[in-house]
């Protein structure tokens, strides 16, 4: 058996033990992209350009953009599955280029649209292949496979020594996660991973994985041509147009109350308001607006509800209030249309600054 | 299996009578072949010449080189054939690819016999000569099967085993080897049966085989040893045929 899991980013080692420990383990590293360029050979114009950026140790940014503008040119740099043609990318500070691919790609988690099983090995063996390319013991890798299988939510007695094809697209797009996740890297990079999947399933896996990854908090660069896939998954959203240019980097909702360009501002598309509601919970509303209830009996919604939701209700039982009542039946106030509005106003730092802002607000 | 609910999965299992009848279909061919010219055998009087021919001895020396013959070059055709496919596919040189699948096509078209008569003229006669003659004749083939398997594998699974750090060798032996190898075993399986027949043509330079039976009752006008050696070919082609298939079904990958 070789030696466990070599170190290779500095702050890792913190970690480094935990080969084989907890699916919740944790903790991302920065990553830094540096005026990074590609050019494919036998072509006149630069598929990136000039592109540079910083993620945060544990941030989830989404890179989205319209097809073919380099969103997974761009990705794929980071793990050298494509090589720059100049500019630096540093993974905790460690320049990638400097490292062997190989070694750097075992310690960065990968998934892409086509999943990309292998179709003759069943999924446990599949989740096993970086642990085993790591050299860790069958113990350990056995563990580990169960426990990312439970993370993902396939049953491991059921599908640990099923092959790829026996799964629905659904089940194949988890295992591929958990063989992404399963040595535990600081980094991920995902290629539209919930793409090729129905609109049900997307969003339940959209929803299973902001879960997961409110545990396990790795860096993520996620790619998606879906701007509200951006928004609901995103702690900053880079919208991106041809050769990769960067057309605004920021949080989803500073995004929405104020994009940088008519480009952002047509990506969005319409109903940015309500994209905005659904980013805010109902607390961030004042509850004081408006009296408690006199006899009619109101609607009510737990505090965990968004803004959106909120007015969904208000929209459908067609009350004028909402009662906001917390799991053991506390009271924390009532929300009106008005108190809605209010929010969104008050959340927009640069109303009225772009010619979009307006038409953000704008109901 | 009995838990798998995949409309995919059953494939392998259902059908079992009908996979039964396969497998026993080949071997059952041979033995009504083979008990009918024994049949025919004891009912007409042999000559002196038919005697000693159609005697164990004699039949067992000519399957023997025949076997030899053909088995290894098969053998040699998969020892040499699949490198050489595997380095032609690490080349990544698409025209390099084309030339050698072009070149396959066009052997395949030139008629065997050509082939080893025309090595015979330019060398020698004898064994060696016909085997080089088989493995030169059976080897594009198996390059070309190689070729088109490894190639044939999804570049997203490729990918997918570069981007989780496996080294080239690694997603070689593997990722594609294993999801190519059905395709390369057909090839070998037909280059294998392929072989067996060709093989009969080795008499013509003196390389012995049942070709000899074949060509002997021609010339002598003795059909019962003819039709023996004909047999005999045909009896051996449908085993290995048989025996190969097996070991494809068995050694193909699971999951596939
Ligand atoms: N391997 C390649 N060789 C040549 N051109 C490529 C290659 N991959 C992508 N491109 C080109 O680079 C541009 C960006 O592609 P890509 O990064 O795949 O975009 P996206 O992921 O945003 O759809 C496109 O114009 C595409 O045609
Ligand atoms: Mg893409």
């Amino acid at each position: 058996m070789p030696k466990p899991t070599t170190i290779i980013f500095p702050s890792m080692d913190v970690r480094g033990a935990a080969s084989g420990g907890s699916a919740t383990s944790g903790g991302g590293v920065s990553i830094e992209l540096d005026s990074v360029t590609k050019t494919y050979p036998g072509q006149d114009v630069s598929a990136v350009e000039d592109f540079s950026m910083r993620i945060e140790p544990g941030e989830l940014v989404m890179f989205v953009g319209p097809s073919g503008c380099g969103k997974t040119t761009t990705m794929k740099m980071v793990n050298r599955i494509i090589e720059p043609t100049s500019g630096s990318i540093r993974i905790d500070g460690q320049d990638v280029l400097s490292l062997s691919p190989d070694q750097l790609r075992r310690h960065i988690g990968y998934v892409i649209q086509q999943i990309g099983l292998f179709p003759h090995m069943t999924i446990a063996d599949n989740i096993a292949t970086v642990p085993r390319l790591l050299g860790w013991s069958k113990k350990e890798t056995s563990a580990r496979v169960e426990e990312l299988l439970d993370t993902v939510q396939l049953d491991p007695a059921v599908f640990a020594d099923r092959y790829p094809r026996q799964l629905s697209g659904g089940q194949q797009q988890r295992a591929g996660v958990a063989r992404a996740l399963a040595a535990d890297p600081p980094v991920m990079l995902m290629d539209e991973p919930f793409g090729a999947t129905d609109p049900i399933t997307r969003e339940k896996l959209q929803a299973e994985f902001l879960r997961l990854q409110a545990d396990i908090g790795k860096t993520i660069i996620f790619v998606t041509h879906d701007f509200d896939e951006a928004v609901r998954l995103g702690d900053r959203i880079a919208v991106l147009s041809e050769r990769s240019q960067i057309e605004q980097f920021d949080t989803p909702a500073a995004i929405l109350a104020a994009p940088a360009n008519d480009y952002v501002a047509s990506f969005i598309g319409s109903g940015a308001a309500l994209k905005r509601l659904s980013l805010m919970p109902v607390t961030s509303a004042d509850l004081s607006f408006g009296a408690p209830a006199s006899g009619g009996k109101r609607p009510q919604l737990d505090p965990t509800a968004t803004l959106r939701d909120a007015l969904d209700l208000l929209v459908v039982t067609g009350a004028e209030a909402l009662e906001i009542v917390d799991a053991d039946g506390t009271r924390l106030g009532c929300l009106t249309h008005a108190a809605i509005s209010a929010a969104l106003t008050q959340s927009s730092p640069t109303r009225g600054a772009g010619p979009a802002a307006g038409e953000g607000v704008h109901r | 299996m009995s838990t798998l609910t995949s409309p995919d999965v059953g494939r392998r299992t259902t059908g079992r009578r009908g996979a039964v009848a396969r497998v026993l279909a080949a071997p059952l061919v041979v033995a009504v072949l083979g008990l009918v010219t024994l049949l025919w055998l004891q009912s007409i009087e042999l000559d002196s010449i038919e005697k000693r021919t159609l005697n164990t001895d004699y039949l067992v020396d000519r399957v023997r080189e025949h076997l030899l013959l053909s088995l290894s070059a098969a053998a040699l055709v998969a020892l040499l054939a699949i490198p050489a496919g595997v380095l032609i596919h690490r080349t990544n040189s698409r025209v390099l690819r084309g030339v050698v699948l072009a070149l396959a096509n066009i052997g395949q078209a030139t008629p065997a016999v050509g082939v080893v008569i025309l090595l015979a003229i330019v060398w020698r006669t004898g064994f060696t000569t016909a085997l080089v003659a088989l493995v030169a004749y059976s080897f594009l083939p198996v390059l070309r099967n190689t070729l088109t398997g490894l190639a044939e594998v999804d570049p997203a699974t490729r990918e997918a085993a570069r981007g989780m750090g496996m080294t080239r060798t690694q997603v070689l032996r593997r990722i594609e080897l294993p999801l190519a190898s059905p395709v390369i075993l057909a090839g070998l399986r037909t280059s294998l049966v392929f072989a067996v027949g060709v093989a009969t043509i080795a008499t013509f330079i003196n390389a012995g085989g049942l070709g000899d039976m074949i060509v002997n009752g021609l010339k002598l006008q003795r059909y019962p040893v003819l039709i023996v050696g004909a047999a005999l070919v045909a009896g051996i082609a449908i085993l290995i045929d048989w025996v190969a298939g097996l070991v494809e079904e068995y050694a193909r990958p699971r999951g596939l």
